[in-house]
């Protein structure tokens, strides 16, 4: 018994594809579930894989023809494994994402006359990956309006489009538009064993906008170095019981925090937010520093302010305030808002070296992990020093790899010779 | 490719200069990608520059000034008979309106660095072009756009080598005014010189295989010109085919289906285009042709070939420049990456004759043909304040709306200025506006883009009763 092989559904609405190649040659004979075709939609290149197992009879198309779902591609002969004639196969492996979802399958319009919407909203659905045949036009004659296009993605009607411009501050003049990405539609898990959703929380909404708004946006660049804080130690456990008597718990947080708040002082274009609209970069002449904080909720940055002018006792001592107040859940928005650059101590949980995500708007975050005993050469000598890894991540718009560098080593420069952070310079 | 050979590697390789090549070209430059065009003539401009839109349209314009003149003496105005030399009239068209617009296109080639490679190139696979010539070299290309364009078409039966024969190119060089001047084809091309020739002096005869003029246009539209044309040409013979053409002596012998024998001092053979897509080399592409030698194209203008795109002529009906210079936009976009696409409603075509006819969208035979609803509308000019200042109530505005939504879906114009006012009928069908919008926006009185307005409103009020 002779079966064929029609073009499946490709799904979100595609009626047809392209055939890119085939990979199989009539009298091969293929297993189930092995490639036979790929074909290219609109929207992705898909590999085809064999609904049977059996030879090839018949190929009834080739590379560059465009087939519409249904139309037969390969007509099998009788060999092991019989089978239902006649099948669409499940397609898998999309390789390009699609732009973005169709929220509704093509419904041929019913006298062939085009969609009654402008050109520039025509463009909008293009962009939105909205198919505009399925969208109701709630104007004048049936118009479908920019609001309609939107309404159909699923988001409020006067949502921008993309999340980065939603996201961004009101700006002047050019928005960076070009950033605009919708996630292509995820698979249906279901098929290969069960799910669970979960719905985010605000805080983890939150972060998941911030982070991907930042990672989007911000072309970010690391440093990568180590600081030998072998006399910074020494001299944080020889401090150690005296500030307890003074009720301050020394960490090299906050030895961290001057020092970065130091070497800001002299490359101040990392202590700074770029104004992409008005195409100018916005110097701060204050330096307020966040410091991550892991809770149990997620991820809190609370900022501490004026941290150059601050001795280091004094930001240990509001660290050692803030920290457990931020833990509990009761920072208030003046603890998290007014940063300009943030440092984050993940040496606490191990670790040689991590690369943050930039805070945007600001330029640059420090990443500091677990500080080791090394064996570390010294005048040929190989001695053990405590080397802290440390990575400078920074907005390669603003500054250069060059830039990075020297802002890294300002800051590994007073970590190595720690009394310039008693005496500030 | 052979060793030694010149390659140039550039993003995007534009094969063909015309309308549709260079707005491909400058719309890729634009968006950041390293361009060139390739060109036998080394002169952007095409066709439609040289030997199409702008040439036969500045002869209209002198057949205009001509008929202009001629009607003056209805109102009084007596200007004597006109004295025509050519020699002046070819440079003004040549240098003046020609040349003047080439150099400019060759000055924003230069500012936007579009390099144009003078020579004929053809497709040596998917990704290269071979180009003969001055400039002999291969381009390496990560995309190309065909826009080769279209020539006239040479029917077999009247192929004969006489430069007394004439195809539209050689009648826009106006070699001399003939005394008796045939034309082959009722199209626009055939109507258009056929009215030149006319207004310069010649005694036109007009054959037509169809019915009517203009074959494919609604025919209300078409009546006035045919009236025109009535009066303009020495005769105009429908539904008569010319079977053959021979050269004796100084004429032209035709044989023209049911008449004597007729000699002619000029024959003008304007029955269509075809496409340039033969020895481009795209059997070494995965380039696919349709029927006529069309490249098949899909919506964002891409060829069956991943890597090359097509506009223009080259890519089928109907062959109109501002229809390749939006498709070239298109095909510049998609290979940037964006999400560009032909999706337009409404492509206007103009016949740029006296009276000028021009028509976009659907036009009412083929709603009834498709069996559409729709409602019609007629203004006739005869009732336009502005039409009759001029001196020509014989001008039309229909309105084709959707029966039910009330949204615009053709407009169809004859009368003079017809080609301006058809951007208003354009603009509302593209951006789906209704008739009520059309009747409801004010309308500069008194002109002749009332007729627009009026119509639209004769159907509200139809729809009152």
């Amino acid at each position: 018994m002779s079966r064929t092989f029609v073009l499946p559904d490709l799904g979100e609405g595609l009626v047809e594809a392209e055939i890119r190649n085939v990979l199989v040659k009539e009298g091969d004979v293929v297993r189930e579930d092995s490639p036979l075709l790929e074909v290219e939609t609109d929207k992705a290149q898909v590999e085809i894989p064999s609904p049977f197992a059996g030879r090839v009879e018949r190929i009834h198309v080739q590379p560059g023809q465009t087939v519409k779902v249904g139309q037969p591609l390969v007509s099998f002969g009788d060999a092991a494994g019989a089978s239902t004639p006649t099948r669409p196969a499940p397609v898998v492996a999309a390789r390009a994402p699609a732009p973005t979802e169709l929220k509704a399958a093509i419904a041929p319009p019913v006298d062939g006359s085009p969609v009654a919407a402008t050109p520039s909203t025509r463009r909008l659905a293009r962009e939105l990956g909205v198919d505009l045949r399925a969208v109701h036009g709630s104007g004048p004659g049936g118009r479908v309006t920019d609001d309609d296009v939107r309404g159909a993605t699923g988001k409020p009607p006067g949502t921008p489009p993309a999340p980065a411009r939603a996201a961004a501050p009101a700006g002047p003049a050019k928005p960076l538009a070009a950033v605009g990405l919708e996630p292509p539609p995820l698979p249906k898990f279901e098929q290969w064993g069960p799910v669970e959703r979960q719905p985010l929380s605000h805080l983890r909404r939150t972060i998941a906008e911030r982070m991907a708004l930042s990672a989007a946006l911000i072309p970010h660049v690391t440093h990568f170095d180590k600081a030998d804080i072998s006399d910074l130690n020494a001299m944080v456990t020889r401090s150690f019981e005296t500030a307890k008597q003074h009720g301050i718990t020394l960490t090299l947080t906050s030895f961290l925090l001057k020092a970065a708040a130091l070497a800001l002082q002299e490359y101040p274009q990392f202590n700074a937010s770029l104004d992409a609209g008005a195409g100018e970069l916005i110097l701060k002449r204050y330096c307020h520093l966040g410091i991550a904080v892991a809770t149990d909720r997620g991820l809190i940055v609370p900022v501490i302010r004026d941290v150059d002018k601050k001795p280091v006792m004094e930001l240990a001592r509001e660290l050692a305030a803030l920290a457990p107040r931020v833990r509990e859940g009761k920072a208030t928005l003046d603890d998290l808002r007014g940063g300009t650059f943030t440092v984050t101590n993940i040496g606490a949980l191990g670790g040689t070296g991590a690369i943050p995500i930039i805070n945007y708007p600001e330029v640059a975050i420090l990443g500091v992990a677990r500080g080791r005993e090394e064996p570390v050469v010294r005048g040929g000598q190989i001695v053990p020093r405590t080397m802290l890894p440390i990575t400078l991540t920074f907005d390669h718009r603003v500054a250069d790899g060059a830039d990075g560098a020297r802002f890294a080593q300002a800051i590994i420069r007073r970590l190595e010779a720690p009394e310039t952070l008693f005496v500030e310079w | 490719m052979v060793m030694g050979d010149l390659v140039t590697e550039v993003d995007v390789a534009v094969l063909g200069g015309g309308p549709g090549g260079y707005s491909a070209a400058f719309r890729c430059a634009e968006l950041g990608l390293e361009t060139v065009v390739v060109e036998a003539s080394k002169r952007l401009g095409g066709a439609c520059l040289y030997e199409g839109c702008i040439p036969s349209k500045a002869l209209l314009h002198v057949a205009a000034v001509l008929g202009e003149a001629d009607r003056a003496k209805e109102f009084g105005v007596d200007f004597g008979e006109p004295r025509i030399s050519l020699d002046p009239l070819r440079k003004w068209k040549t240098d003046r309106v020609v040349g003047k617009l080439s150099r400019g296109l060759a000055s924003v080639a230069k500012a936007k660095g579009v390099q144009v490679i003078g020579g004929r190139g053809a497709f040596e696979d998917s990704r290269s072009i071979r180009i003969g010539g001055d400039e002999p070299q291969v381009v390496r290309f990560k995309h190309a756009v065909i826009a080769t364009g279209s020539l006239p078409a040479e029917p077999s039966g009247l192929a004969i080598t006489s430069e007394r024969v004439m195809d539209s190119t050689a009648a826009l060089e106006v070699p001399d005014i003939p005394e008796r001047l045939l034309v082959v084809g009722g199209g626009y091309i055939g109507l258009e010189l056929g009215q030149v020739y006319a207004a310069l002096g010649s005694r036109v005869t007009l054959v037509e295989m169809a019915d009517g003029l203009l074959p494919g246009a609604d025919r209300d539209l078409v009546q006035p010109l045919s009236r025109r044309c009535e009066k303009l040409f020495a005769a105009i013979h429908l539904e008569t085919k010319v079977a053959a053409l021979k050269e004796v002596g100084d004429t032209i012998e035709a044989a023209i289906e049911g008449q004597d024998a007729q000699a002619f001092d000029r024959v003008l053979v304007a029955v269509g285009r075809r496409a340039v897509s033969d020895s481009l080399g795209l059997e070494t592409t995965k380039v696919k042709l349709a029927d006529r030698g069309f490249a098949q194209i899909d919506e964002r203008c891409r060829t069956s070939d991943p890597h090359i795109y097509a506009v223009g002529d080259v890519t089928g009906e109907p062959m109109l420049a501002h229809r390749a210079m939006r498709q070239a936009k298109v095909a510049a976009e998609c290979i940037a990456g964006r999400p560009s696409a032909f999706d337009n409603v409404a492509v206007p075509a103009v016949v740029f004759t006296d009276p000028e006819v021009a028509w976009c969208g659907v036009m009412e035979s083929q709603a009834r043909q498709a069996g559409r609803s729709v409602k019609v509308a007629k203004f006739s000019w005869a009732a336009s304040g502005r039409a009759a200042t001029i001196g020509r109530s014989d001008g039309l505005t229909k309105l084709i709306v959707d029966a039910a939504t009330g949204r615009v879906l053709g407009v169809g114009i004859t009368g003079p200025g017809a080609g301006e006012l058809i951007a208003e009928a354009a603009l509302a069908i593209e951006t789906a506006v209704t008739a009520e919008d059309l009747a409801l926006t004010i309308h500069a009185h008194p002109t002749l883009s009332e007729g627009l307005m009026e119509a639209a409103e004769s159907l509200l009020h139809g729809g009152d009763k």
